[in-house]
């Protein structure tokens, strides 16, 4: 019963998030990839990306500190984060990304910091969500492990 | 399930065959630990047997290590250690495994270029289920014509065109007989890249029937060709003389096209410049040799991805051709690139370098950065490697295309002459080439002497053993190039006769010591000029002795030297002081070594010198200043040549390394005093040679 609902409930909450574009059908994937043998698979996914985005993210405000912003490192770490957000499915998350690529691409500083200050955005909402699911996952993987 | 897959490694094979695709062994890399987790589970949940790792080198040691131990790779395309085209190529080149590529970026040209360096699949992040569903067709198609006939198919045309795509794809137009007769087949060489792109798009049949140009079939096509001189050689005669069974009128007619295209590349370069074309005249054997290389290097380079095989570039070496220097693979590549170096010496190179430079990014901009690059992509393939790339990147700063596919084959093809090279008696060959070569020299002194230095380092890393008389034969023709070089920027007479002597015989000894001497008394001066390189040729000097210990082991070398290479080229400040100060230190070391050691201890070191200035030289390719990198480059390749030198000889080696400090404070000096002066240096390095040769 409890468990039910508890996956409805779920369900229902990463139904919003693919409402809201803060993820997209990729996360279904991440989600398929979860089964007996690889129980807690979506959660080890979401904390690594977490952690990766969070290390870059802050890569990121570092080269932007900078005087003389060096756009090429900027790039290369944008991109990483974008390949990562594109594969745990975090749409917006992506978005921002490229909106930072392209600022990058177009020398602008301005836009840059513009980009970035979107990319924490969305990585704060993101994680919050992110960490709501987790606890959803938890109590499901308990409760059917009483089960 | 999945427990399952992983305890199969062994096992993989025989799932493969009956219930492939389960089970099929795939290898993925990428340094994004969530992309690589979530592809990992994706292959997992398609039922392969997956095996992981975030870096490039260490998959490319996974693989050499055992490539049948893998069916599939699949490669992120951008890596911090390794550029994910780079390891697409090396693993084209020495095993014949599908590698599909991975990116977030679906910039066409990137994708295109995944293509044509020969990955069989281009999968943009996030990579889905469905895709990766259907990604054992990749393993089928490629096996198909291992098991069957190669040469049977109808598509053999396309095949080839496959194979050679990356080189061919460069060059313009193909030879108008063959394409007369064979027009269909020519539009299929020009559509290589397109065939690529085919095979994802319909990947059922293009690859199956392939012709493998394998060295030794190569070799076999070069010889006949030779034989039957490059005008007169048509398809069927070449046929006949290479009497391989399977192998048809067609395959042969398309591979000659691509062959000669690559030798009016060559041509056309050489028509560039003057320079180039005298030398081509004069010597006709030599030249066509060359160009055969210079196009092999491309071919390779450009089939290399999967193509061919180990063991088929060492039966290239042991040819004494210049062809087999280029299937010898990395080794007859950097022959040929620095002898393209020589002859053009001036634009040609650069592309050359800017080859090398697709392979590692980073170095493009200028033809001294190119250098770099290419050095930068020999320490990834080997030490030897690094040495040749080095000497070629000297000459070659100047040539840009022509030596460009050349130069990019080295970079692959060492990889490949390291674990196949292994065998003395290749070395052994490459002595007896090199007098051809140094005859050729004569002619052509410098560059010839380069293609023959070139062929013999690459065996000399194969074996260590090998490797002294390897490395001496180039030492030699490097301390002449070198010297010439180092004339040319100081003074022109005194390099040349050294230059001379050094060509005509092997015997390293005589001319290097004073072409030695020339230099130490040239740049003695330098030196004390720049004190920036002091303290940079400290730190270098430590890592010189670090590489000296870790000469013993290649491998542990050639894996210290890419680290490097890849820091340094994160690293662009003044790196190119600090890596002459490194050669300095690896000298002065050398020579201490060489005093003691034998001859072979002597020449390890050598060797683990040479890695250094080579990993110096990817530092020099980093400098902003792209000049100063140039001269660094140069100074390098000097460098290694006159460590190469000094350690055969013993006696020599002091002296070796007193000039080859000098050649570093010279190197410094140019640097130091404006970025044109050091330019002209450079332009009067190569000049040198090609007088000299003349």
């Amino acid at each position: 019963m409890a468990l039910a609902a508890l996956k409805t409930q779920l369900k229902n909450f990463v139904q919003s998030m693919f409402d809201e574009g803060v993820l997209d059908s990729q996360f279904s994937q991440i989600q398929a990839l979860q089964d007996a043998s690889n129980p807690n698979f979506v959660e080890e996914v979401i904390t690594l990306f977490c952690n990766d985005a969070e290390r870059i993210i802050t890569e990121l405000n570092k080269y932007l500190g900078y005087q003389n912003v060096d756009f090429g490192k900027l790039d290369s770490y944008v991109h990483q984060l974008k390949g990562s957000s594109s594969s745990i499915g975090a749409h917006r998350l992506k978005l921002a990304c490229v909106n930072l690529r392209q600022a990058s691409d177009d020398r602008s500083k301005d836009g840059c910091l513009r980009a970035l200050n979107s990319i924490t955005r969305e990585y704060c909402l993101l994680c919050s969500k992110f960490q709501t699911l987790i606890q959803l996952e938890r109590n499901i993987i308990a409760l059917e492990r009483n089960h | 399930m999945p427990a399952e897959e992983r305890m199969s490694g062994s096992n993989g094979e025989d799932g493969n065959k009956d219930l492939f695709p389960v089970g099929m062994r795939v290898l993925a890399v990428d340094d994004d630990p969530i992309c690589l987790k979530v592809l990992e589970n994706l292959l997992r949940k398609c039922q392969y047997h997956v095996t992981t790792t975030n870096q490039a080198m260490k998959a490319l040691n996974m693989l050499r290590e055992n490539k049948n131990k893998y069916d599939l790779v699949i490669s992120d395309v951008n890596m911090p250690d390794m550029d994910g085209f780079k390891l697409l190529e090396l693993v084209g080149l020495e095993m014949d495994l599908p590698v599909i590529m991975l990116s977030a970026h679906s910039d066409t040209k990137l994708v295109m270029k995944g293509i044509t360096h020969g990955a069989v699949d281009y999968l943009l992040k996030p990579v889905r289920m469905e895709e990766l569903k259907n990604i054992w067709q990749h393993v089928v198609r490629k096996k198909k014509p291992d098991s069957k006939d190669q040469i049977k198919s109808q598509n053999q045309d396309k095949v080839w065109a496959g194979t050679g795509e990356a080189g061919q794809t460069s060059t313009s137009s193909s030879d108008q007989k063959v394409n007369k007769k064979r027009k269909d087949q020519s539009e299929d060489e020009e559509e290589d890249g397109e065939d690529d792109e085919h095979e994802n798009d319909d990947p059922s049949t293009q690859k199956k029937a392939r012709v493998v140009w394998s060295v030794d079939l190569h070799r076999k096509f070069v010889q006949a060709v030779n034989q039957l001189g490059p005008d007169k050689a048509v398809p069927k005669k070449i046929l006949d003389l290479m009497d391989v069974e399977g192998l048809t009128r067609e395959n042969v007619a398309s591979h000659l096209q691509k062959y000669r295209l690559y030798l009016k590349r060559l041509h056309s370069v050489a028509s560039q410049q003057a320079n180039m074309v005298a030398a081509l005249g004069s010597k006709d054997p030599y030249n066509l040799h060359m160009g055969s290389l210079d196009g092999f290097g491309d071919f390779r380079t450009l089939t290399g991805p999967g193509r061919l095989s180990s063991a088929s570039l060492s039966s290239y070496q042991p040819s004494g051709m210049f062809g087999r220097l280029n299937s010898s693979a990395s080794l007859s590549l950097r022959g040929i690139s620095s002898g393209v170096v020589q002859q053009g010496h001036s634009q040609t190179l650069n592309n050359s370098i800017n080859g090398l430079v697709k392979i590692q990014p980073s170095v493009l901009p200028t033809t001294q950065n190119q250098n770099g690059t290419l050095f930068q992509g020999i320490p990834t393939s080997i030490e030897l490697n690094q040495l040749s790339q080095n000497k070629p990147t000297n000459h070659f700063g100047e040539f840009n295309r022509v030596n460009g596919p050349n130069v990019f084959g080295v970079a692959t093809k060492f990889p490949d002459a390291r674990v196949m090279v292994g065998g003395s008696s290749n070395s052994l060959s490459t002595a007896s080439g090199n007098p051809l070569l140094l005859q050729a020299n004569t002619q052509q002194t410098q560059s010839n002497g380069v293609f023959g230095n070139r062929s013999s380092l690459p065996l000399a890393s194969l074996n260590q053993d090998s490797f002294d008389v390897g490395v001496r034969g180039s030492n030699f023709l490097d301390h002449g190039r070198c010297s010439d070089n180092w004339q040319g920027a100081v003074q022109l007479s005194n390099f040349p006769s050294s230059s001379l002597s050094t060509s005509e015989a092997f015997s390293h000894e005589q001319l290097p010591p004073s072409n030695l001497h020339d230099n130490i008394s040239w740049t003695s001066p330098q030196i004390s000029n720049s004190p920036m390189d002091l303290s940079s040729s400290i730190a270098n000097s430590t890592s010189l002795d670090d590489s000296r210990g870790d000469m013993p082991c290649q491998v542990g070398l050639n894996n210290n030297v890419l680290q490097q290479w890849g820091d340094r080229r994160h690293d662009y400040s003044g790196n190119a002081n600090h890596s002459f100060n490194r050669v300095d230190s690896l000298v002065s070391a050398s020579g201490a070594m060489m005093d003691q050691s034998n001859a072979i201890s002597s020449k390890r070191t050598d060797v683990s010198l040479f890695r250094q200035l080579s990993g110096d030289a990817p530092y020099v390719v980093q400098h902003p200043d792209s000049e100063k990198s140039a001269f660094d480059t140069k100074f390098r390749s000097n460098e290694d040549y006159l460590f190469d030198q000094a350690k055969p000889q013993n006696c020599f080696s002091q002296n070796n390394f007193e000039p080859f400090e000098d050649l570093i404070g010279s190197m410094i000096k140019p640097e130091q005093n404006n970025e044109t002066p050091l330019m002209d240096g450079e332009f009067g390095f190569e000049s040198y040679p090609l007088g000299s040769c003349i």
